[in-house]
């Protein structure tokens, strides 16, 4: 029975790593079309490197990624502790508005962000759809995982430590800095990280906010199933897949020391 | 929190902490499902953009041609299948790693495809299933014809299966590692079979992680569009292709917006389910 067990887990981890397993090979491949092995090869990097316009969809990446999650994480973190350390009216209300984004489904969150700078964009001109548009959009629903998991940092904290600094003489601002904040980091760290992830994995909400010009690697990869694999995807989704386990190692890294 | 605070230090502090968050919730999801509501109710302008007309009539359409009925089984029907064959791999797995010595970096294996790129765990089924692909490469090299893998239902399905796998493995194993086993050791003292052992001890304690597990593959299988887009070959319409054509190249924006409204009510009553039998707090535990 224990066997079975395995031999059929060891199965789903098959089926969990075969796909990537075949494009990480297949990067490695000399032949252009086709799957059969003609011989090792590092051109597609060498083609992916030198395009220019993949450098560009790579650094829109990374501006989106990193910008969105440096606002969410800030107004997530906040968001946080003011729904766990005060009682408020609407309190109730604003926990269920942070499940929106996480329960609806992303086509629907990517339309009805549409239409928000559609309506603005026809009463004021403005914002076009472009690289800004796409940070808005991808903040609006990492804020929602950051609030939950510092959230669920903040409440295994006990909140007499708080109150200690401040009976000590701590005002609200230095208790934040030297309590609050050390204490939940782990928490911020790893909502900034998810945050993080989910930008760069976003492709549903930014196809629905991105205009000319815009174009994140994601929707690059996209057209490209659409018009025609190549081998250079190939090659940039081994360096995507390797990236992800680069993070995430040291993501498991950073929080066993704590 | 501090008994001395005056009203005004009170809405100061709410000011700091809440203030900005809830104003980005309420400019940037709020309002624009307010949008899609009110976008749902107008018509399609000679330009394809939003007019008047105010009226039900984009709702009546959807409820009024077979068609969208279709769209709508079709979508609900893949949802429940590929869940159900989610559950099949993903729940055997979870027990073995919450059993296993180095359950640690077998959980970090579910976790990375998880995080790896949707659209590249997606095109890699492209490569394993088209006629050139992988699989076929296989099938002929043992003298067999080559199959029409893809584009197909079939891949459709093994492609939602496969990215939403970890999405299920994940909530489960938390639920799994929860698990008394002495309730286990009870039932065997009491003359239960080991099938008997685990339907009435075990089984229930994992039945909140399922449910969690079940709707977070659900939900996105029900409302996703890129994988029937991609694996379909454009001839399997699904609830989230249909609103993505609405807004794309039908260029008919109210009615797609009507459909958003449906799909979300879908959502809603799955969740309502969900509440009504987990209670408030399994929808802390979806997260």
């Amino acid at each position: 029975m224990k066997r079975l067990l395995a031999a059929y887990s060891w199965l789903v981890f098959a089926f969990l790593y075969l796909p990537i397993a075949v494009i990480v090979v297949l990067s490695f491949n000399d032949s252009r079309f086709g799957v059969s092995w003609t011989g090792f090869t590092f051109k597609w990097y060498e083609a992916l490197f030198e395009s220019r316009r993949i450098g560009e969809y790579l650094s829109n990446t990374l501006v989106v990624a990193f910008s969105s999650t440096l606002v969410s994480t800030i107004l997530g973190t906040l968001l946080a502790i003011g729904i766990v350390r005060y009682e408020f009216r609407l309190r109730n209300f604003l926990r269920y508005l942070l499940y929106v984004p996480v329960v609806v489904p992303d086509v629907v969150m990517g339309i009805s962000l549409l239409l928000l700078f559609d309506t603005v964009r026809d009463s004021i001109g403005w914002p076009p759809l472009s690289l800004f548009t796409i940070i808005l959009a991808h903040i609006s629903f990492q804020i929602a995982y950051v609030t939950l998991v510092v959230r669920a940092r903040l409440m295994l904290l006990d909140p007499a430590l708080e109150e200690a600094a401040r009976d000590l003489g701590a005002n609200n601002w230095r208790t934040f800095w030297e309590v609050t904040l050390p204490l939940i980091w782990p928490g911020v760290v790893a909502g900034a990280l998810l945050a993080f992830s989910l930008s760069l994995d976003d492709f549903v909400v930014t196809f629905f906010t991105s205009g000319a010009g815009s174009t994140t690697l994601p929707l690059y990869i996209y057209g490209k199933v659409k018009t025609g694999i190549t081998p250079e995807v190939h090659a940039l989704s081994t360096l995507m897949v390797g990236a992800t386990i680069l993070t995430l190692v040291l993501g498991v890294l950073f929080w066993r020391r704590r | 929190m501090n008994e001395a605070a005056t009203p005004w230090q009170k809405a100061r502090r709410l000011l700091v902490t809440v203030g900005p968050g809830a104003f980005w919730l309420v400019v940037f999801v709020l309002i624009p499902s307010v949008l899609v509501f009110l976008a749902s109710l107008l018509s399609r302008s000679s330009t394809g953009s939003l007019a008047p007309p105010w009226g039900l009539h984009n709702y009546v359409r959807f409820f009024s041609e077979p068609l969208f009925w279709e769209i709508v089984g079709r979508s609900l029907w893949l949802g429940w299948w590929a869940t159900v064959f989610t559950v099949l791999l993903g729940y055997p797995l979870a027990f073995y790693i919450a059993a296993h010595r180095y359950k640690q970096v077998l959980l970090l294996l579910v976790v990375i495809p998880f995080f790896t790129n949707f659209l590249i765990r997606v095109y890699a089924w492209i490569i394993l299933l088209q006629r050139e692909g992988a699989i076929n490469a296989l099938i002929t090299a043992f003298g067999l014809p080559p199959a029409d893998l893809f584009p197909s239902t079939l891949a459709v399905y093994l492609a939602t299966v496969y990215t939403y796998l970890p999405f299920l493995v994940l909530p489960l194993y938390a639920a799994v590692e929860r698990i008394d086993w002495n309730l286990l050791e009870a039932a065997y003292d009491l003359g239960a079979t080991p099938v008997r052992g685990f339907w009435e001890a075990i089984f229930p304690q994992t039945v909140p992680g399922l449910f969690a597990g079940f709707l977070l593959t659900f939900i996105p299988a029900v409302g996703t569009f890129v994988i029937a887009d991609l694996l379909g070959g454009g001839k399997i319409t699904l609830i989230g292709n249909l609103i993505q054509q609405q807004f794309g190249s039908a260029q008919n924006w109210a009615f797609g917006a009507a459909v958003s409204m449906i799909l979300m009510l879908m959502v809603l009553l799955g969740l309502w389910l969900y509440a009504r039998t987990q209670g408030e707090r399994g929808l802390d535990e979806l997260v």
